[in-house]
């Protein structure tokens, strides 16, 4: 007989305050440094860039969750993120069709097709991504010229990023201007200090682990100092390489996404190392002048097998003492 | 000094942490079942309508992993049926209804200097059982398996778990009592160490027990880190030794023993009086309680007359717990008894537990850095959602403490304890 009725559930009673909505909405504001950064430099059209992919990517994930009947997620920020994150790594001027398109391939073939929040193998706005940057190649290499939008010359005024000019030019770009970003390149990922500021806010909020921008920027640091120490004349200084093209956007808010990198310790540091690594050898091998998308699409496939290697030493097992 | 991983929570412990111990209530009836402790339950000895003394044994242990029980009062059996228990079931119980005058049952004086035969055996008769919760019987932990040598003993003064409080006041109002009794069992097993390990969130208790031991080289008062789950026995062990117990062995297989405060003081007060496990220090806390307490009970009150005297509950209370709110055990039914290994009781109110309904893992991984036995409970509960029991064959399941750091970290709030146990539960009934 009870005298009232009182919560029956298992233990723990008690937890964290923390929630995926919270973890969600706080990369959101932390990637809005870069999107302003982005306006200002590429003009209005970034700005309607940006909606048309978040707006796509929650109206295709409700599209999957009302089909496969399951309960509309769309607002707990984590396809706001793919939306905003696909747009970022977009040419600023790019045909709106074709982000929408590549919006909506993030959304289903990069997420939602493998089960929804927290079961995509692959970063999902990267996906969409690949895509576009597969179906409309010109499209996709066609750079704004940062600020031309203030004088009116918006479609018609093309420019080289730094990391074209550096591949195909062996020109180098001022660190300043990679810093501030006033070079072309894509929308969200030129102006390191927007990022920066972003992911700095998420180290302050412990929402951000250390591990995988740390090794995914040390690695590239190292590798491609390596070259550069090597060769001065042919590769650029590690600084350039850290803050050119998108690393800082891939290795704080791209290779970081929870479900498509390990989830142990060692796993992360050996996750972006690896992305590193791969990083430095697509851009300064391979065909492309970028290769971020690349290396962590290719690590994100890595990931199970990271996954099953790095598992921590359970307690009484391994070389324990006994008497 | 710690272990690695574990979690850093609020403890909560402000309401009762200064509170002396308060002597509790004689209940109109006192409920005893026949099963307080791991192992088998006891047979009882006496009939409905016989008339026992207080301290007078009423149930025996039949088997070899078992303990008996004796009666906290003096008076009448009413009963001996199923009543309500604090795990929901009904379980057989002895029911007595106490007759006021608490007289006492004719003890033989124990021996003044009693050697490790008479320590065991008088920790046995007096049904003394671990009292930090798991319920073995301490006699049979006394007597490690043959080839097995106890270096260390451990008396384990942690109390990790948030709200609970009486450990902390038995180490610092009746810690003779604890020394004494660590002494007994490094005697009762041989071994040259004893360590009393405190949580550095226990300044005074670590005090007053490092000034009983100031002059005894064999035993050391060890501040351990506040963490949790630092009080686990294998966490311990692996905190002060810097050794792990064997997984699926025990401690003595690395030389160690852990005892919890409240057992110590148990320990020496049957070797040296003669007296039987009759009573349980708790704390009663938790925002619905109306006047929080560390309260001393009679094994066997009601829960509802253990609230009653902490001036009963508030209309807020939404949840009571027997035990911690990490690892204790919600009741809707305040008519179970307190038993042996209750700690605690808590009536909390919406704002101090956790109901938001759980998502799909995001992989975050925040629950491989929380779990001390390092396991992956992402890996091990997605396999039980999922139904890959092979798999889970694979992983390291039953290692699983249990001790929900995981559940507490875990931004979609998942219930990952409660997957362990299915899986567990599923695996020993279904085989692999």
């Amino acid at each position: 007989m009870a005298d009232k009725e009182f919560i029956l559930s298992q233990a723990p009673h008690t937890g964290t305050t923390e929630s995926v909505e919270k973890i969600m909405f706080a990369v959101v504001y932390a990637l809005f440094p870069a999107g302003i950064a982005g306006v200002y430099i590429f003009g209005p059209r970034a700005l309607l860039l940006i909606c048309v992919c978040v707006f796509t990517a929650m109206a295709t994930e409700y599209v999957w969750q009302k089909a496969r009947v399951k309960p509309i997620s769309v607002l707990d920020g984590s396809v706001i993120i793919t939306g905003l994150l696909l747009a970022y790594t977009l040419p600023p001027n790019l045909p709106l069709f074709m982000a929408v398109l590549g919006s909506v391939v993030a959304v289903s073939l990069g997420k939602q097709i493998f089960g929804g929040l927290g079961h995509n193998v692959f970063n999902p706005a990267l996906v969409g991504r690949a895509f576009v940057q597969a179906a409309f190649p010109v499209a996709m290499a066609t750079w704004a010229k940062p600020f031309a939008w203030m004088s009116g010359h918006v479609d018609a005024v093309s420019a080289a990023t730094p990391l074209g000019l550096m591949k195909f030019d062996l020109k180098t770009t001022a660190h300043a201007k990679l810093f501030f970003g006033n070079i072309a390149g894509s929308l969200g990922e030129t102006s390191a200090l927007a990022l920066l500021l972003g992911a700095a806010w998420l180290f302050y909020k412990g929402y951000i682990e250390w591990r995988i921008p740390g090794s995914f920027i040390g690695s590239v640091a190292v590798v491609g100092g390596t070259l550069w120490v090597v060769n001065p004349e042919r590769y650029p200084d590690p600084l350039f390489s850290v803050l050119a093209g998108g690393l800082l956007l891939g290795a704080f808010f791209m290779a970081t996404d929870y479900a498509s990198s390990p989830i142990t310790p060692t796993g992360k540091l050996i996750f972006g190392a690896g992305a590193g690594s791969l990083l430095v050898i697509i851009r300064t091998s391979g065909g492309l002048a970028e290769g971020v998308m690349y290396a962590i699409l290719l690590m994100n496939a890595l990931t199970p097998l990271i996954n099953r290697y790095t598992q921590p030493r359970v307690y009484g097992t391994g070389e324990v003492e006994s008497t | 000094m710690t272990f690695p991983n574990g979690i850093r929570i609020a403890d909560r412990k402000g309401a009762t942490q200064a509170n002396p111990i308060e002597s509790g209530p004689l209940p109109d009836e006192i409920i005893l079942p026949l099963q307080q402790h791991a192992g088998a339950a006891c047979e009882p000895r006496v009939q409905v309508k016989d008339k026992v003394l207080a301290g007078q044994r009423i149930a025996e242990a039949t088997a070899p992993v078992s303990a008996p029980i004796h009666s906290p009062v003096s008076g009448e059996v009413t009963a001996i049926e199923r009543r309500p228990h604090h795990t929901g079931l009904k379980l057989p119980a002895i029911v007595i209804r106490p007759d006021g005058e608490q007289t006492g049952f004719d003890r033989a004086k124990p021996p003044l200097d009693p050697d490790a035969g008479d320590i065991r055996r008088l920790v046995s008769e007096a049904g003394i059982v671990g009292l930090g919760g798991a319920g073995f019987p301490t006699g049979i932990k006394l007597t490690p398996p043959a080839g097995a040598r106890i270096d260390d003993v451990i008396i384990n003064g942690c109390e990790c778990e948030p709200y609970l409080t009486a450990d902390h006041r038995i180490m610092v109002e009746e810690g003779p009592a604890v020394v004494d009794g660590l002494r007994l069992i490094m005697k009762c097993v041989g071994a040259k160490r004893g360590f009393i390990a405190i949580e550095t969130n226990k300044p005074n208790a670590l005090d007053l027990l490092g000034g009983l031991t100031a002059r005894d080289e064999q035993i050391i008062v060890t501040p351990v880190e506040a963490k949790y789950p630092q009080g686990s026995e294998k966490q311990l062990i692996k905190s002060i030794l810097g050794r792990e117990v064997p997984s699926k062995g025990l401690p003595s297989m690395v030389g160690a023993l852990v005892q919890n405060v409240a057992t110590a003081a148990a320990v020496s007060k049957a070797v040296r009086w003669g007296e039987p496990l009759t009573s349980k220090v708790l704390t009663v806390s938790g925002g619905g309680v109306i006047r929080p307490a560390n309260i001393r009970v009679l094994i066997g009150t009601p829960v509802r007359d253990v609230l009653a005297a902490c001036g009963g509950l508030s209309d807020q209370t939404v949840k009571l717990i027997v035990g911690g709110p990490m690892m204790g055990a919600a009741i809707t039914d305040t008519a179970a008894p307190v038993v042996k290994s209750t700690s605690g009781v808590l009536a909390l109110t919406a704002d101090e537990i956790d109901s938001t309904p759980s998502v799909a893992c995001i992989k975050c991984g925040r629950c491989v850095e929380a779990c001390p036995m390092g396991l992956m409970p992402a890996r091990m509960a997605n396999l039980i959602e999922f139904g890959f029991w092979d798999e889970l064959g694979g992983t390291n399941l039953f290692d699983c403490l249990e001790c929900g750091s995981c559940a507490f970290v875990c931004p979609s709030r998942r219930p990952l304890v409660q997957y362990f146990r299915l899986g567990k539960y599923r695996a020993t009934r279904v085989g692999k």
